[in-house]
């Protein structure tokens, strides 16, 4: 079962590799993994998307709670919550495909970010399955790149992950 | 303010800590702090001949003393060499710090000289590790490494310092700090005490119950709680190989080790149990064999840790409870003493009737050679009639540890020091010094085998400069025997890189080519007047080289695959 686990850890050099470390090291899957700093500078938000059962699920949020760096944890899966991704992806238009990537564009509310003479490049935002879509929407052998930047999601409501 | 370098702010906060002795080699990236230690007279540092052999007596001394044991070593080499002392605390849960040289902050990621990425290396074998990047640091993460490593479950903390961190000339304001608090670390305490309810009401209607008492007990001070509690339920109890000492071994309620090579009778008092408490155990697949779904098919399990995260990793547990074994189990006795509900006295009676009958297998019965050749079994047994049961045995690994956990019979906890989940060979002639260092009129004894106490023999020196009467019991078979038994049963006797009888050193003479005393021991007849006169000579490191039956196999033993009740009990037997 696909799985979003995020989490607050110290803004403190190791500390990614430490998370890292324990999926490799524990033969846990990485889907997706994102980082960035936090309104609090001494933390990070790391949201990771993983897959497993009840128990393997259960074992890795346990031994990230365990790691010293991570002061805090949830499952977003668990309840209901809001997740994004966005992608960056350039696809090959020339001649009347132009006009069809924009319509596509259109549909899947993505913006056109770049434009050459053959080629489009568009941001669109989403869920992965959304993001998914889009990238099986294209016509064949069109598409040049993709950068995603994996999800990141908060819970709905007024739960907050916070210390 | 107090100004000190960086390298004397180290040795007063190891001070300020209560360390009084410390394992260690030195090199250049840790030359500042060496000269920081000759400069004053606190903290002993003995000088071992290998690293690996520090993390070692570091971590022997921990288990025999329940402080941390600390280590210091250079960069590059020095550190790597430390690694598989780091993983053996780690996998046993030894309080540990590890202070790693590093080159200077400068030169980090340039691949100097004797660089490598201690922390990198070590991330995975540690419960954490830090880099010092300012001096300053040093005293709050000196207090941090110490309280992490030493709470909650224990493990090893590296500390890795640039050398440029401890030079001399730069002086900063030390002050040791009084208490730590970190808001992503916090121990476990007392236990759920409605789980803890329910784990006593479980305990109280079982009819066949059994608990099983992990390294957990004797980590977490717990054996003395443990034993009243058994006791008190009069219920049959096993420890784990980490776990023997943690109920008095010549108890009648004591079943001996369960698992890979345990006692029949625990094994099958485990498989057959209905409600089995499981405490400071991890349920490690030497226990459980290797397919957990057959793991005591009928029990409700109870299980005790202080780490969420060993429970239910591998059985499910009906009733987890997570918190210091000391605190539950006290709740545990205040619950039974309140309780109004009885044991089952009758059903308890049956199954002690049960016990019995499998106690008569004597699954650890020996039979002796009649033309004199030494079993390894007679050996262990020797020693204990000699040490009345009252020494600290190490060992290594291989058959001669598993003789040593299955003949010793373990009165004490913290007397047993072996390497049980990595299974270090070379662990225990180290790890006995540490040992001896902590204890000096005890008696540490390292039984070992001619293959492990080759992987650390240079430590011979080290007990030389520091006089450590360690006494060495080396049961030679001339042979990695365990290897050579799975050989026996499973590869044809193809004894494929096991045996060397030929290359063998003489033991005796390379004992007293280090100024030690060496006795070899070739026949039956003379093993105990022999151990004797070994044990006699109390100031003096004696190596006795016994020659033992090289055909001999340790049973019991698991059938792999199987339940706990599928055992191999002999040559010819199995259940």
């Amino acid at each position: 079962m696909r799985r979003i686990i995020s989490l607050l850890m110290e803004n403190e050099p190791g500390a990614l590799s430490r998370v890292v470390g324990l999926f490799s090291q524990r033969s846990y899957n990485i889907d997706s993994l994102t980082v960035a700093p936090t309104e609090d500078n001494s933390l990070s938000r790391l949201t990771v998307m993983t897959s497993g059962d009840e128990r393997k699920i259960e074992q890795i949020t346990k031994h990230l709670n365990k790691l010293i760096d991570v002061v805090k944890l949830v499952d977003l899966s668990e309840s209901a919550h809001i997740e994004r991704e966005l992608m960056l992806i350039k696809v090959k238009a020339v001649g009347a495909q132009r006009a069809e990537v924009q319509r596509l564009a259109d549909i899947f509310r993505g913006q056109i970010v770049d434009i050459t003479a053959t080629a489009l490049s568009i941001q669109v935002t989403g869920t992965s399955d959304k993001l998914d879509a889009f990238i099986a929407a294209q016509a064949e052998n069109t598409v040049l790149e993709v950068a995603r930047t994996g999800v990141c999601g908060i819970s709905r409501g007024d739960k907050v992950l916070t210390l | 303010m107090e100004q000190l370098s960086g390298g004397d702010m180290l040795t007063r906060a190891l001070h300020d800590e209560g360390v009084d002795l410390i394992f260690g080699y030195p090199g250049g990236a840790v030359l500042h702090i060496y000269d920081a230690i000759f400069k004053q007279d606190k903290i002993e540092h003995i000088l071992v001949r290998h690293e690996q052999a520090a993390t070692h007596a570091a971590d022997g001394y921990a288990r025999a003393t329940g402080k941390p044991g600390v280590v210091l070593v250079t960069s590059g080499p020095g550190a790597t060499n430390a690694v598989t002392g780091i993983a053996t605390a780690y996998m046993d849960s030894i309080p540990m710090v590890i202070l790693s040289g590093q080159v200077e902050s400068r030169l980090i990621g340039t691949d100097g000289f004797q660089e490598t990425d201690m922390v990198g290396i070590s991330r995975p074998i540690v419960k954490h590790s830090f880099m010092v990047e300012d001096a300053a640091d040093i005293p709050m993460i000196v207090k941090k490494a110490f309280h992490i490593a030493t709470t909650g479950r224990p493990g090893p903390v590296v500390i890795d310092i640039p050398k440029d961190v401890t030079d001399p000339k730069v002086k900063h304001p030390y002050e040791y700090p009084k208490d730590i608090k970190m808001r992503s670390y916090t121990v476990p305490g007392k236990g759920h005490s409605g789980q803890i309810k329910k784990a006593v009401e479980a305990l109280l209607g079982a009819k066949r119950p059994m608990i099983y008492a992990g390294g957990g007990v004797i980590q977490g001070e717990g054996a003395e709680l443990l034993t009243k509690l058994t006791q008190k339920l009069g219920y049959p109890i096993t420890n784990t190989l980490m776990g023997l000492g943690a109920y008095p071994a010549s108890d009648p309620q004591f079943l001996g080790m369960l698992g890979m090579h345990g006692t029949y009778e625990a094994n099958m008092a485990m498989h057959y149990c209905d409600v089995l408490l499981g405490i400071g155990a991890r349920f490690d697949d030497r226990v459980t064999n290797s397919d957990t779904s057959k793991f005591c098919p009928d029990a409700t399990i109870l299980h005790v840790d202080i780490d969420p995260a060993s429970i239910s990793k591998t059985v499910a547990a009906d009733v987890p409870i997570v918190g210091s074994v000391t605190a539950v189990l006290e709740e545990m006795l205040e619950c039974l003493e309140q309780s109004q509900q009885a044991i089952d006295s009758e059903a308890l009676e049956t199954w002690w009737q049960q016990i019995a009958k499998w106690r008569e297998k004597d699954s650890l019965g020996v039979t002796p050679h009649t033309n004199g050749i030494i079993k390894p079994q007679q050996v262990v047994q020797a020693v204990h009639r000699i040490t009345k049961g009252d020494a600290y045995i190490s060992t290594d690994v291989g058959q001669h540890q598993m003789f040593a956990a299955q003949y010793y019979g373990f009165d004490k906890p913290r007397r047993w020091i072996n390497s049980g989940g990595l299974g270090t060979m070379g662990f225990g002639f180290p790890a006995a010094m540490g040992v001896q260092l902590a204890f000096p009129e005890a008696i540490s004894v390292c039984i070992t085998g001619e293959g492990s106490f080759q992987m650390n023999l240079q430590e011979f020196a080290t007990c030389m400069q520091y006089n450590l009467p360690v006494k060495i019991i080396c049961l030679n078979n001339q042979s990695l025997g365990m290897v050579r038994q799975w050989q026996d049963m499973q590869y044809g006797g193809r004894y494929s890189h096991s045996t060397y009888a030929e290359s063998l050193p003489d033991f005796v003479k390379l004992a007293e080519a280090y100024g030690h005393v060496g006795i070899r021991i070739e026949n039956l007849g003379e093993l105990d007047a022999k151990l004797e006169e070994a044990f006699a000579l109390k100031d003096r490191l004696v190596f006795v080289d016994v020659m033992v039956d090289p055909e001999e196999h340790v049973y019991p033993m698991a059938i792999k695959g199987g339940a706990m009740k599928d055992m191999i009990l002999s040559k010819t037997e199995r259940t």
